[in-house]
Order: C-alpha cells, then sequence, then structure tokens
C-alpha cells in the first residue's frame, strides 16, 4: 500500500519467522501423531509457542491468554478427555480426501491472494493502525484514565463484546453440564473409579514430594491469579488469565489430591451456581448503570463527579464477573470431564 | 411508512423505558439464562423463561413503534460513540427478523412445556430452559447489532447454544450427539471463516462499526483485501445459513433434536444467519461492485436455483417426517438466497417476504409434527395415517402451513414466491422464474404425500393404538400451532406489515442510507 515503508529485516523479523516455521512443524507432526497422548502435549506445545510468537508481536495480552489457555488448562482438559477414550487414535485406513484437499488449498490461495494488498507489517499509516486505533491510544487517558489501553478497549469502549464473550463461556459451561453432567458432589470414604483416574491411580497415596510441593504451590497459585485479576487495569492481565489461573490451581489440588477431595473444597454446585453468578455480576453493572440513567455498561454513571473513578470502578467490578464464570466454567468442564462415568452400555448404542 | 399508531402507542410509555429498549431487549434474555440455571426447577425456569420472553417481545414492539417513527435507531453501549464504542442500530431490515425471532421464541417456549418435561430429564429442564434463553438472545443479538466483531460475538453464543439444544435430543435417539458435533465441526469453521472476513475488512479499514466500515469502503476502494473479505464473510455466513452445499448438517439437526429446539431453530436460526449474509452483502460491502455482482450473479445464484430443485427432490425420497422438512428447509432457503442474488430491491423484497412467511409456515410444521409425535409417536410419514381424523385441529393446522409452503393463494406462502417470480422475470431471469415453478410443483408432491395420508388413508387398527386414539393435544403446544396457522392465513389476506417491512429493509439497502 504504501511504498515509503519499508519492513526491516532485524532480529525480531527473524525470531517471528523462527516462531512460525515451529509452529508449521509442530502442525504437521500433531496431523501425522496417532498417539493421542502425544498430540494432546504437542497442541500444548503449540500454545506455548503462539503464545511466545505474540509477545514478540507485542500483544502481551493475548500472548498471556493464550499461555493460561492452551498451554496451561485446554491441555488439563484435553487429558482429562482422554482419560475417558482410548490412547491411540484408531488407524485411519489411508483415503485420499480430494474434497477437503481442494478446499484447503483454495482457502490459502484466497488468503494469499489478499496478501498482495495487505498494508506492510508494523506500518503506521495502515487502517488499523492510523484511524480508531490511533483514537483508543489518545483518548483511553482522558476517558477513563486506565494505563492499560488494552484493559479499557476490552472492559469499556468494547465492554458489551466482553460481555457477550462471557455469556459464550457460561453458555460453554451450560453445555457440559446439560450433555455430561457435573458428577454430583463428593463421595466420602469410599474412592470412585472416576476419582481414582483423576488422580492417575494412586498418586494420592505417596509422592510425599508431590503433595508437598503442591500444598506450597497453591496458595502462591491464587495469591499470583488475585495480582493478575487487580493488575489488569496497569499490564497485561485481567479477568480472563486471573480466571484460569485460579481454576487451575484447583485442578492441580484435583490431581494430586484427588477429585473427591477438591469437589470437598469447591463443590459442583457452587461452580455451578458461580458460572451463572459471575455474568450475573457483569450484567449487573451494566443495569445499576441504566438505572442511574445511563445506558448500558455507561460506568462514568457510577461516579458522575470523576468519570475515570467511575470507569475504574466499573471495570474493576465487570473483570470481578469474568473472574467467577471463567474459573467456574474451567471446574465445570473439568468435573464433568473426570466425573464421568460410562453410563451408556456398548449395546446401547 | 404508516406511522398511524406508533404516536400514542409510544407515548403511554415512560421515555426510560423507549429509550433503553434497544439494550433491555437483547440483555433481559440474556441475564435470564443464568438467572434460570439457578432456578434448577423446570417448570419454575419455565415459568420465568415465559415472562421474559414476553417481556422481550413487548421490547420488539417498542422498537417497531420507534422505527415507524424514526426509520431507524441507534443505541450506544456504554454511551461511547460509534466507532469507538459498539452501537445497535435498529431498521426495517433487521426489525422484520427482530421481530420474527422474538415471536418466535414466545410460541416456541408456551409450545414447548409438554413435550420438554417428556424429552428431557428432569434434573436437566432448567438448564436446558437457561440453554435456549441464551440462543434466544444470540439470534436476536445477532440481527440487533451494527458492529461487525458483535455479530461474531452474539453468533457464538446462538451456536454454542443450539449444539447443546441440539444434543439434548440425545435422549430420545442417540443420533442426535453425532448429529450435533457433525454441526459444531461445521459450524465452527463457519464462524471462524466469518472472523477472518471480519479480521479482513478491519485491516482494510480500520473500524468495526458496520456504517463505518460502509463510509471508509468507499474512500478505501476495492482491492484483494476487501474481495477476500467478502467470500470469507459469505461462505462463514453461508455454512450458518445452510446454503447449499454446505447444507449437511441442517437434515440431521432439524430431525434428532428435542421437537421445541427443531420448530424454533427452524423458524429462526438460518434465518438470521440469512439476514446477516443480507446484511453483508448488500449493507457493508458496497452494493454495486462488480466483485460482488459477479459473485452473487455467478456463485450465489446457481447455488440457490441448485438447492431450490435438488434438495425438493430430496425431501420427495425423504421417509421421515422431520428429514423431509428440513430438506425442504434448505430448497426455501435458496428462494431467499436466490432473491438476494438478484441484487435489486425487488428481489431482496421478496426474499424477506419470504423469510418471514416461511419461518412462520416451517415453525408451525414442526410444531404440528411435534404434537402428533407427543401423542401417537409419530416419526414416518406412513405414520400420519388417519390424523386428520383422530387429531382434527392440529392436523388442519399443519395442513394449513403445509398448503401454505406450496405457495397456495389464500395461504401467506403465496405472495412470497409471488413477488420472487415477478422480481425475476423483472430482471429477465426467467431461467430462475422456471426453477421457482418446477421447485413448488415439487413441493406439491411432498406436502401432498403428507396430506393424502393424513386425510385419506384409515388410522392403523393395532391393539396399541386403538387405546391412544383418545389422545389429546396438549392445549399449550395446540395454541401456538393455530396460531401460526392463524396467522399463515391473515398475512395473506393483510401482508402489510410483513411487506411494508420488506419494501422498506429493501429500500435501506438500495435507497443510499446507510445502516
Amino acid at each position: 500500500m504504501n511504498g515509503e515503508f519499508l519492513t526491516p529485516i532485524d532480529a525480531f523479523t527473524v525470531i517471528d519467522l523462527v516462531f512460525m516455521m515451529m509452529l508449521v512443524t509442530v502442525g504437521i507432526a500433531i496431523v501425522r501423531l496417532k498417539d493421542l497422548f502425544a498430540i494432546v502435549m504437542l497442541s500444548g506445545v503449540y500454545s506455548l509457542v503462539s503464545a511466545a510468537w505474540f509477545v514478540s508481536l507485542d500483544a502481551v495480552d493475548v500472548a498471556f491468554t493464550e499461555a493460561a489457555v492452551g498451554a496451561g488448562i485446554a491441555t488439563v482438559l484435553m487429558l482429562g478427555a482422554m482419560l475417558l477414550t482410548a490412547r491411540k487414535a484408531a488407524p485411519a485406513k489411508p483415503a485420499r480426501h480430494w474434497a477437503a484437499l481442494i478446499i484447503v488449498c483454495a482457502t490459502g490461495a484466497a488468503l494469499l491472494y489478499a496478501t498482495v494488498d495487505m498494508p506492510s507489517f508494523g506500518d503506521p499509516l495502515s487502517a488499523p493502525n492510523a484511524y480508531v486505533g490511533l483514537e483508543y491510544l489518545k483518548q483511553t487517558g482522558p476517558d477513563t484514565g486506565v494505563p492499560n489501553v488494552v484493559s479499557a478497549i476490552l472492559a469499556s469502549y468494547r465492554g458489551y463484546d466482553t460481555f457477550g464473550e462471557t455469556t459464550v463461556i457460561l453458555t460453554a459451561g451450560l453445555g457440559v453440564i446439560l450433555i455430561l453432567g457435573l458428577g454430583g458432589p463428593a463421595r466420602r470414604k469410599k474412592k470412585s473409579v472416576a476419582a481414582k483416574t483423576a488422580a492417575g491411580k494412586s498418586l494420592s497415596s505417596h509422592h510425599v514430594v508431590l503433595r508437598v510441593v503442591s500444598k506450597l504451590m497453591i496458595p502462591i497459585i491464587i495469591v499470583y491469579g488475585a495480582y493478575v485479576q487487580f493488575h489488569g487495569d496497569f499490564g497485561p492481565g485481567g479477568g480472563f488469565q486471573a480466571g484460569l489461573i485460579i481454576a487451575s490451581s484447583i485442578v492441580l489440588y484435583a490431581l494430586i489430591f484427588g477429585i473427591d477431595a477438591a469437589k470437598e473444597a469447591v463443590p459442583p454446585s457452587l461452580v455451578r451456581l458461580g458460572a451463572a453468578l459471575g455474568v450475573l455480576i457483569y450484567g449487573g453493572v451494566g443495569v445499576i448503570n441504566l438505572l442511574l440513567g445511563g445506558n448500558f455498561l455507561s460506568y462514568n454513571t457510577l461516579n458522575p463527579a470523576h468519570p475515570t473513578h467511575g470507569q475504574e470502578l466499573g471495570i474493576m467490578f465487570v473483570e470481578i464477573g469474568v473472574l467467577v464464570t471463567v474459573a467456574s466454567v474451567m471446574l465445570i468442564i473439568f468435573y464433568g470431564f473426570t466425573s464421568r462415568q460410562p453410563d451408556i452400555s456398548d449395546k446401547d448404542w | 411508512m404508516n406511522a398511524s399508531f406508533a404516536p400514542d402507542f409510544l407515548t403511554w410509555l415512560p421515555a426510560w423505558l423507549v429509550m433503553q429498549s434497544a439494550a433491555l431487549l437483547v440483555v433481559m434474555p440474556l441475564l435470564s439464562g443464568p438467572i434460570a440455571l439457578v432456578l434448577s426447577r423446570g417448570r419454575l425456569a419455565w415459568t420465568w423463561a415465559i415472562i421474559i420472553s414476553l417481556a422481550t417481545f413487548a421490547m420488539a414492539l417498542i422498537l417497531y413503534g420507534q422505527v415507524l417513527e424514526h426509520g431507524s435507531v441507534e443505541y450506544a453501549f456504554g454511551d461511547w460513540a460509534p466507532p469507538l464504542g459498539i452501537t445497535y442500530n435498529i431498521d426495517a431490515l433487521n426489525m422484520l427478523i427482530l421481530l420474527l425471532v422474538a415471536g418466535m421464541g414466545v410460541l416456541s417456549l408456551f409450545y414447548g412445556l409438554p413435550s420438554v418435561l417428556r424429552e428431557i430429564a428432569p434434573k436437566d429442564q432448567a438448564a436446558f430452559f437457561a440453554a435456549f434463553m441464551l440462543c434466544l438472545t444470540g439470534l436476536l443479538g445477532v440481527a440487533i447489532t451494527g458492529d461487525a466483531f458483535n455479530v461474531f460475538v452474539f453468533l457464538e453464543i446462538s451456536s454454542i447454544s443450539t449444539y447443546v439444544l441440539i444434543a439434548m435430543g440425545g435422549r430420545q435417539d442417540r443420533r442426535a450427539l453425532t448429529a450435533s458435533f457433525h454441526y459444531l465441526i461445521l459450524g465452527t469453521i463457519g464462524a471462524t471463516f466469518f472472523v477472518i472476513g471480519i479480521g479482513l475488512l478491519y485491516m482494510a479499514t480500520g473500524t468495526l462499526n458496520m456504517a463505518d466500515i460502509t463510509a471508509q469502503l468507499r474512500l478505501h476502494g476495492d482491492d484483494r483485501v476487501v474481495r477476500a473479505a467478502f467470500a470469507f464473510i459469505v461462505i462463514g455466513l453461508g455454512l450458518k445459513t445452510a446454503m447449499f452445499p454446505l447444507h449437511t448438517w441442517l437434515p440431521n439437526a432439524y430431525a434428532y433434536s428435542p421437537t421445541v429446539v427443531g420448530a424454533f431453530l427452524a423458524s429462526t436460526a438460518t434465518k438470521v444467519a440469512f439476514y446477516a449474509m443480507v446484511r453483508f452483502t448488500l449493507g457493508v460491502f458496497l452494493p454495486g461492485s462488480p466483485f460482488s455482482d459477479a459473485f452473487l450473479g455467478l456463485v450465489l445464484a446457481p447455488m440457490a436455483v441448485a438447492a431450490m430443485v435438488i434438495c425438493s427432490v430430496q425431501a420427495l425420497y425423504q421417509t421421515d417426517l422431520r428429514k423431509l422438512l428440513a430438506y425442504s428447509s434448505v430448497a426455501q432457503l435458496g428462494y431467499m438466497l436466490l432473491g438476494l442474488s438478484m441484487g435489486t430491491m425487488a428481489g431482496v423484497s421478496a426474499s424477506l417476504l419470504h423469510l418471514f412467511n416461511h419461518a412462520l409456515l416451517k415453525g408451525g410444521l414442526f410444531m404440528g409434527l411435534g404434537i402428533f409425535a407427543l401423542s401417537f409417536g409419530v416419526r414416518q410419514v406412513q405414520d400420519l395415517r388417519g390424523l386428520g381424523k383422530t387429531m382434527p385441529v392440529a392436523a388442519a393446522a399443519f395442513a394449513i402451513c403445509g398448503l401454505s409452503l406450496i405457495g397456495v393463494p389464500l395461504t401467506a406462502g403465496f405472495w412470497g414466491k409471488y413477488f420472487l417470480i415477478t422480481a425475476a422475470l423483472e430482471k429477465g431471469w426467467w431461467w430462475a422464474a422456471t426453477a421457482i415453478l418446477i421447485s413448488s410443483v415439487l413441493a406439491i408432491f411432498y406436502v401432498g404425500r403428507m396430506l393424502e395420508t393424513m386425510y385419506l388413508q384409515p388410522a392403523p387398527k393395532t391393539k396399541g393404538r386403538s387405546k391412544k386414539i383418545t389422545a389429546k393435544a396438549p392445549l399449550l403446544a395446540l395454541i401456538p400451532l393455530v396460531l401460526l396457522a392463524v396467522a399463515n392465513v391473515w398475512f395473506f389476506v393483510d401482508a402489510s406489515l410483513p411487506k411494508g417491512l420488506a419494501d422498506a429493509a429493501a429500500n435501506v439497502l438500495f435507497g443510499g442510507g446507510a445502516p
């Protein structure tokens, strides 16, 4: 588009290229492997490499989320799902999916076709950098008083999208409740089959080092989650990441001490309530804004004398809503997978 | 437009309610979802969902009043003016869809209680209604918004809840699970294509507000990024619309989902996706660019005709009633896509009118089948034998909706086809008009087969049947069906509401007014 601006070939470009090549390699390996355990691990690697790449692209908030979701909790959830099925994919018959190949090639060709007219990477005059993006950079300070522009966009300017995204997460949790169930409350005394599988057979009875270290780690993880939550205004972080971190501490507890112990600490009925509560907190802020005479999610109404204080207050509460729903839904999914026992015998299918 | 009833209608209401109606229309059902989940008792959650859905429909009516009075309504979330913030923009085009979705939400919920109590496990009923309300929220959110990325967010809410709702048929028939999974995979690919398209649009214009994208595209002009964005968005939404040949998920999804879900989805889900396609192809992208015209004429039109003919033929061969109706739905979506592909005011108006009528009649047909299934376990065409006598009211309502599907005069379905043929001839597309006629003849056969079995064949006289023969349709389920049948006749006699909105919508798209 703009001939004056050329992308410099510097160290960062080289690093980006290396990351991209690693992603392609991992992707191909995932497609070719049959061992599900290896695939789950590689998809974690894929996310971690992506996260590193996002950091190099200066998208730290995205990188943080990707690391927490992809490399963190998603891997555990995939492992939980894998325990319910086989360790290896059934050998597929060698078939040639010509239609699929054509579709994939056509999609790739369309994207390549478009690259010719795309703005150069990092072009300060390109539309996304020069128009609304620039406006956000200028306005965030005076409008909201929040130093982290990403947080301001996420929770205030486009806060309604984030409200929608939180609802998407609730919907996913609802789906797991409906299709898999939560497996009921903790069973005391007698250990269930599911509990043993989740705890990795006999981890709960020995491995003293694991038990002690994890007991030390869990409070630290939770404090870190709280830090990420409340530091979101100033640096990368916020409700999504904090929710994942806090959920992962409970998942860790379940892995070491067994699913029943985790369910005693955080009962399934509580996470069901929490998933709903988070969305209600978020929406509740909006409803309060309505009652105070503003539009939905108009945080200025929370403190009309000092609009930026109102913004900070609003952002803090909606981020708490996000945290509660995200953490609860992650646990819903984890409980849903790990508490599952085959309730349909093969002949019923 | 006719603004006579609007002013006094709006003046009774508090100004605050009128001002916030756009947000409340979506926020109320959204927040009702988590509350229904907490209520955790089936009937209680249902009562709650009914109250909210009625309130939602009331909001849609208030908005309709405003659209009649002002032509369009804008609502800025967080009081952030666009393009920095997200806005809802309501004009005649999405008003039609909002009225339809909100109305069908109310009718489906009333209809749904008896079948849900029977088909869904008691412990899951509250969560089921929560998922239903979220699905309603998602569909309304896609239709109402004026922000391109916000479309994606609410499309995800509606899609994920739809996958869940379809899978809930698994208690009746395990095939619901694979149907849902199949849809999940294809739906996710569709959503990915859509969001790639939005990303490319953002790259070209630097904004996400639809009206602003159009304004920026005027400055920016046509280039490869914009073209790729157009293609990705149309394909992505095409998957959601069940555009031929991307419709393979639809027949099983409709056939194995719980009764109420089938009825609600058949009348709303693909319609909302189709609306989004109309909005993007004609409202966001500049109409009349050589690329989009070629795409509409050379890709969309042949696909539409293929859907109309091939899927009607497939409907002929179905023995499962719900699959028969599902294939017919894909064929009817072909009509709507044909109207869109004409790229003319008359074509789009006819297509929207057909959309409205088809939603009413297909909703009615699915509800009818649901009632038959509830009373007699009817699944196959031959099971309909004698129902004309054993369940006269439900059968009559079903028959009226069926005739409307063919497009017989005296039913609403007639107008959609009439105006489509007129629009096709106006454009000189005689082949399209022929295809409409051929597809209608095929509809006579597949609808006729059902009606013939229902009215002319005697009821089977097995022991099990003779006892059940006294089974009456649950009143709660029967009333919405009868209402839809009456609507199908009413909108033939007085089509001013849908026709007025459809014309105004086409006017919004072609009259140069930005959405």
